[in-house]
């Protein structure tokens, strides 16, 4: 009974402190402009089931594709058995799911097996962290001593949680064998485990029971709380962003409408702007700070796995610019937590003092120059490489391109050659220095009538 | 298209030539290739001539929001003010930008890049590249534009149309959705690089000698710039040369003149 009480005081605690923390997240993520996302829901509907749910985008690369998608398909699978766990948990009861018979049969089978799998992919995964060092997932500024525990703690984490998984399942069929207790279920894994436990003490098989037992929830409670301040949120955010994402062709960038206004004002002067919604300011234009981005640039940033897609493929790093896009993305996550509200309870995701090493950044404190440069935003060329690459359809082009009119419109920091091509089309039409008279000349040597 | 308008003509198609196609010595060529095929089929056609302007794309990538704006909605003006509903380009910059981004200013039109063109008239039939085997076995390997390519989703014309030419075509190590950038987008065309390791041109010029390729095609004039610098940088300009897609099926079918 008192372990019963115990049990649902923990739980609600542990889910009270999660929304609690989602509520910061939220509250963070508003931050940003108004941005009007609702049109297309089959289109978007169509994506997340592509690539949220199915993971479209991750089998670019087919061998991370199938270890992510077992530890995916795992944390799906083993979660039915964490709802048998709450159940057991409040009422004291043991397995109560197996009422469901051959299903349940087959359910902790499946379970059990994919548990294994999950230990294997997730070694693979340190190994390829910490042994062979794939370049992408530990090089660059942005990946100091932090991102990098934090992938080393979710993956330990998830070793542990199937661990214990298996000492309570194991634990239960020793139990079975030795004490006769019932056992609904069948577990190959913890089949094979089993020959292996030599105690015979029946009290002390309970112990390791229920050790196993709690481990496993508790663990998962900590984790919950752990995901707001890690890359792992992206198991939440993934789903929202992706429904989210940008429908429209990569190559077309946002018109900035107040710009409109002004423009159709100039060249007619009857032209009536529209008068600002009441209690609005007018806006900046483009992006210096966080509140500057639209609402999806600051989910984007909560939703990045820090897998280093994006940068791997973007040709400005390639050929060692300072441009990173997932550096970017972190560094509004970053801001938009020195800024707004800690989500987490611990300050995990601040590495402006590792970063300033490689990228000179000032001690402004806002997005721009505080975290981001100029010389990385001049580096990128608009290729969208970036946003092809990320599996979780995160639009890093366009928050660059907000700062870059932020630089140009209300700074006037263009580089010097840039304004140069600016003041081209200005007079002559065309971005270099030739006369708008010489615009037919590819003409003049033609074996054609001009008609 | 004045003169057309003039007589009460109304062309089947408005060639948008873009300040590269225009003003680029090396790129002209390539407007007089596309014209030449056009004329060739006898497809009537205009071009703007002096009325056009550039679309604003540089300044608009740059972050010049402003400038881009100003350059739309005169170019969209002149457009409309010939009741324009058809415009090729051999530019992927004036594609994308006049068809993703003119329409919200006021400009709505059919907008299609020369590639899915050519790709249209040889499945009619009516580019056959008959006498075409002067190409025949040569390695060619095609550069995809991000423009064209991952902006707007057009790999595969540029492709079948150089299928046509009987030659031997090869990818290289990233191409389609996963091409590398010329290097020139984003306004850096008009810019020194950022200090860094080496320039992007060259890393992709790498990528496209590694193909063993004597023909880099393209379909951008950014594109055919930097490539070409890129091999010039390699000392690889008498073996290897850049040519657009619409210069080698006119010279496939005997248009140069
Ligand atoms: S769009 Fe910019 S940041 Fe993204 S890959 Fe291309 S150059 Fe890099
Ligand atoms: S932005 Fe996307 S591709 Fe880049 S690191 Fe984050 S999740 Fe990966």
């Amino acid at each position: 009974m008192i372990s019963n009480l115990l049990f649902l005081i923990i739980t609600v605690l542990a889910v009270g402190l999660f929304v609690w923390q989602i509520q910061k997240i939220r509250r963070n993520i508003n931050l940003g402009r108004e941005k009007e996302i609702s049109d297309d829901a089959s289109e978007r509907l169509n994506k997340l089931l592509l690539v949220a749910f199915g993971q479209q985008k991750m089998f670019k690369r087919p061998w991370p594709a199938i270890l992510h998608g077992i530890v995916y398909v795992g944390f799906v699978v083993i979660n039915i058995e964490v709802l048998e766990i709450i159940i057991d948990g409040i009422f004291g009861t043991h397995r109560a799911l197996s009422f469901l018979g051959p299903i349940y049969t087959g359910l902790m089978a499946i379970n059990e097996l994919l548990a294994f799998l999950v230990i294997i992919a997730c070694i693979i995964f340190l190994i390829r962290r910490n042994v062979t060092k794939v370049p992408r997932l530990t090089r660059g500024p942005e990946m100091r001593a932090w991102p990098r525990l934090d992938a080393n703690i979710i993956l330990l984490t998830e070793i542990i949680l199937m661990l214990a998984l298996f000492s309570f399942n194991t634990a239960d069929i020793k139990l079975h064998v030795l004490d006769g207790r019932e056992l609904a279920g069948s577990f190959p894994i913890s089949g094979l485990l089993v020959n292996s436990l030599s105690t015979t003490n029946v009290s002390s098989l309970e112990a390791l029971r229920s050790s196993g037992w709690w481990l496993h929830i508790l663990g998962i409670f900590a984790f919950l709380n752990y995901l707001p301040s890690s890359k792992h949120f992206h198991i939440i955010m993934a789903f929202p962003n992706v429904y989210y994402s940008k429908l429209e062709p990569k190559g077309k960038f946002t018109t900035n409408q107040s710009i409109t206004h002004e423009i159709k004002a100039l060249l007619d002067p009857s032209y009536q702007v529209p008068p600002l919604p009441e209690g609005t300011e007018p806006q900046k234009f483009g992006a210096k700070d966080v509140e500057d981005l639209s609402w999806k640039q600051l989910m984007d940033a909560y939703t990045c796995t820090e897998c280093g897609r994006c940068t791997d493929v973007c040709p400005a790093n390639i050929t060692g610019k300072l441009l990173s896009p997932r550096k970017i993305v972190m560094d509004t996550r970053d801001r938009m937590e020195e800024k707004g509200e800690h989500p987490a309870i611990f300050r995990p995701n601040h590495y402006q003092e590792q970063v300033k090493q490689r990228v000179k950044v000032t001690e402004e404190k806002t997005l721009l120059r505080g975290y981001v440069t100029p010389e990385e935003l001049w580096a990128c060329t608009t290729c969208n490489a970036c946003v092809e690459a990320c599996p979780v359809n995160i639009d890093q082009l366009s928050s660059i391109m907000e700062m870059r009119r932020f630089l140009v419109l209300e700074e006037s920091a263009a580089p010097t050659a840039l304004n140069g091509m600016f003041t081209n089309i200005e007079n002559n039409g065309a971005p270099w220095a030739f006369s708008p008279s010489d615009r037919l000349n590819w003409a003049d040597n033609l074996f054609v009538n001009v008609k | 298209m004045a003169d057309l308008m003039a007589r009460g003509e109304e062309p089947e198609i408005l060639f948008w030539v873009g300040c590269a196609g225009a003003f680029d010595d090396r790129y002209k060529n390539v407007t007089r290739a596309f014209v030449r095929i056009l004329e060739h089929l006898g497809i009537k056609y205009a071009v703007l001539g002096l009325e056009e302007s550039c679309t604003g794309d540089p300044a608009k990538r740059a972050g010049n929001e402003f400038l881009f704006q100003m350059q739309a909605m005169t170019n969209i003006e002149v457009l409309n003010g010939y009741n324009i509903k058809k415009i090729i380009t051999a530019c992927p910059h004036c594609f994308n930008t006049i068809k993703n981004e003119y329409p919200s200013l006021g400009g709505n039109y059919e907008v299609i890049h020369h590639s899915t063109f050519l790709q249209q008239l040889i499945n009619e039939g009516k580019i056959r590249v008959a006498g075409g085997k002067a190409f025949k076995g040569k390695r060619i390997t095609f550069h995809d534009s991000c423009y064209l390519g991952r902006a707007n989703g057009v790999y595969e014309a540029p492709r079948q149309v150089l299928a046509t030419l009987d030659a031997d075509l090869v990818e290289m190590k990233r191409s389609r959705a996963n091409g590398l950038c010329c290097g020139a987008g984003g306004a850096q065309m008009w810019k020194e690089p950022e200090p860094g390791k080496k320039d992007i041109n060259i890393e992709r010029t790498e990528e496209a000698l590694a193909t063993g390729a004597t023909i880099i095609a393209s379909a951008c004039p950014f594109c055919m710039t930097m490539l070409s610098d890129g091999v010039k940088n390699k000392n690889q300009e008498d073996q290897v040369k850049v040519f657009d897609i619409a210069e080698l099926i006119a010279s496939a079918e005997n248009l140069n003149a």
